[in-house]
């Protein structure tokens, strides 16, 4: 009779463990997910902030129209990419026409002085933070699930229920290692 | 051969739960001392006076946890700002946040010129991190985000909460061995000693032990309490790298944090713990071994640097 408790408590502890583990992997993987999405809320907001900001820099150098085409024209590619090697492809443009609009900054001191330029300036600098962080934290979530899922004794019951591999945000074009150039 | 942040945060992790486990240890052990002794000897008496301890250290303790962030808060004189008032300083804990997925903490700002920050809140959801008007105007946003980076950790790692429990415990072994002492110099009122079984002499034995401990015991978890706030700081240093992935930029605010003679007014024997470094200590004094909160500025430092030479294509500055 003992020996049936023993039994009993011990399939017990193994189930209630299991339970544990099978809600760890749910609750990572839906981390997983929305930081993810974190990535696309930061992309936007970048999105929203340029048209802002070339208003605000034309008002001081107008004669530059070649940066400010090179700028909204990125930004528009980056919008309507489709595909995440496409995308990656047009942030890393847009990152690198950016580069350019502030670089014009240094030769024009008003604009550098002009209150809204370096607000807009922050906030920009910030957005790309933010997208880096993003991108950072999501790689961080995918780490932590996937050891997760191969731990033991995990990996013996993760993959038949339906808990699959994360990939890790990587970079995808070559272009992208090298860092863009700054044309004056 | 370098270790990662990583390491560092697994090591530091494991060494506070070996400081909690050794201080439970010695809280365990005082007090089946001190009731084997008021019991007379008797075991189960001693279980039951230990039991009542123990029930009382877990109340206080659930208590500790839920203490309120915002009466430290009113202590240090901090204003609370919106994104409007700083947008920097509000983006660079925003990006923290993103980056440890964590909701967004309270900002305070202290106005004093000294270099500090500190954080409070018991969780990650209500967290406040403030930081004094000095050190705010003297950092390049880099060792801003590195400065706030740990301090945004000590909330992470939830150690307000673990600094509460460690405080309660020391004022719980206080106040045991203050009673024990008070109990044997007065008598227990009404009771008389029963004779254990075994004698006289292993009760006298086990007496002077317990006299003893009740002497050494508070120094000694003080030793620990100090010792588990220095880890912490370690800890929370790593963690600052594992948001920024810049160790300079927490060494260099350091090092500018280092060089301020300034002193903070309101901080006080109770904050002391909570601030980067502790604001109340003589400044040769602030970084002498056992006794203090915060590990030493320059060993800090250096442990940064060497994160940044062993993991960065940045050469070693």
């Amino acid at each position: 009779m003992p020996a049936f408790f023993v039994l009993l408590i011990l399939i017990g502890v193994a189930a209630f463990l299991m339970i544990g583990l099978y809600n760890a992997l749910v609750r990572i993987r839906q981390q997983v997910k929305s930081a993810w999405s974190q990535i696309d809320v930061q992309l936007k907001r970048r999105y929203d902030l340029i048209p802002n900001l070339v208003e605000t820099v034309k008002g001081y150098a107008a004669h530059e129209k070649e940066t400010f085409e090179r700028v909204v024209q990125a930004r528009n590619t980056a919008l309507a990419a489709t595909g995440v090697a496409q995308q990656a492809q047009a942030e890393n443009a847009l990152t690198g026409a950016l580069r350019q609009l502030f670089a014009l900054a240094e030769a024009y001191p008003e604009l550098k002085a002009n209150q809204n330029f370096l607000a807009l300036q922050e906030e920009l600098t910030s957005t790309e933070n933010k997208i880096s962080f993003a991108r950072q934290h999501y790689n961080d979530v995918v780490a932590d699930y996937n050891t997760r899922r191969l731990s033991f004794p995990a990996n013996l019951f993760a993959a038949g229920l339906g808990f699959g591999p994360e990939e890790f945000f990587e970079i995808e074009t070559p272009g992208e290692r090298t860092a863009p150039q700054v044309k004056f | 051969m370098a270790r990662t942040f990583l390491d560092l945060i697994a090591a530091n992790r494991r060494n506070s739960v070996l400081l909690i486990a050794a201080f439970v240890l010695l809280v365990v052990a005082t007090v089946y001392a001190f009731a084997l002794v008021l019991g007379g000897g008797d075991p189960r008496r001693s279980l039951q006076a230990g039991a009542v301890a123990l029930v009382v250290a877990i109340l206080l303790t659930i208590w500790g946890a839920y203490g309120g962030a915002s009466a430290i808060l009113a202590m240090s004189r901090a204003r609370e700002i919106r994104k409007e008032e700083d947008p920097q300083l509000w983006n660079v804990v925003e990006e923290l946040s993103i980056a440890a997925g964590l909701p967004m903490p309270k900002l305070y700002l202290i106005d004093d010129e000294a270099l500090n920050a500190f954080a409070t809140g018991r969780d990650p959801a209500h967290a406040a991190v403030a930081i004094t008007k000095g050190l705010r105007e003297k950092l390049t946003r880099d060792e801003l985000q590195g400065v706030l980076a740990h301090e945004l950790s000590h909330v992470r790692n939830l150690d307000i909460r673990f600094a509460m429990l460690l405080a309660v415990l020391v004022g719980l072994l206080v106040l045991l061995c203050d009673l024990f002492r008070r109990w044997l110099w007065w008598g227990r009122p009404g009771r008389r000693r029963t004779s254990a079984p075994g004698g006289g002499a292993a009760i006298l034995i086990i007496m002077v032990l317990a006299i003893v401990l009740s002497i050494i015991a508070p120094l000694l978890a003080r030793l620990i309490q100090l010792a588990a706030s220095r880890q912490r700081e370690y800890l929370a240093d790593a963690s600052a790298v594992e948001l920024t992935r810049y160790p300079l930029g927490l060494a260099n605010a350091l090092a500018k944090i280092a060089g301020d003679q300034e002193v903070l007014e309101v901080a006080n024997r109770a904050t002391q713990h909570l601030y980067i470094v502790n604001p109340i200590h003589p400044f040769e004094e602030r970084a002498k071994g056992l006794f203090s909160t915060h590990p030493p500025i320059e060993e800090r430092i250096r442990r940064l640097r060497a994160l940044a030479g062993a993991d960065s294509p940045m050469a070693a500055t």
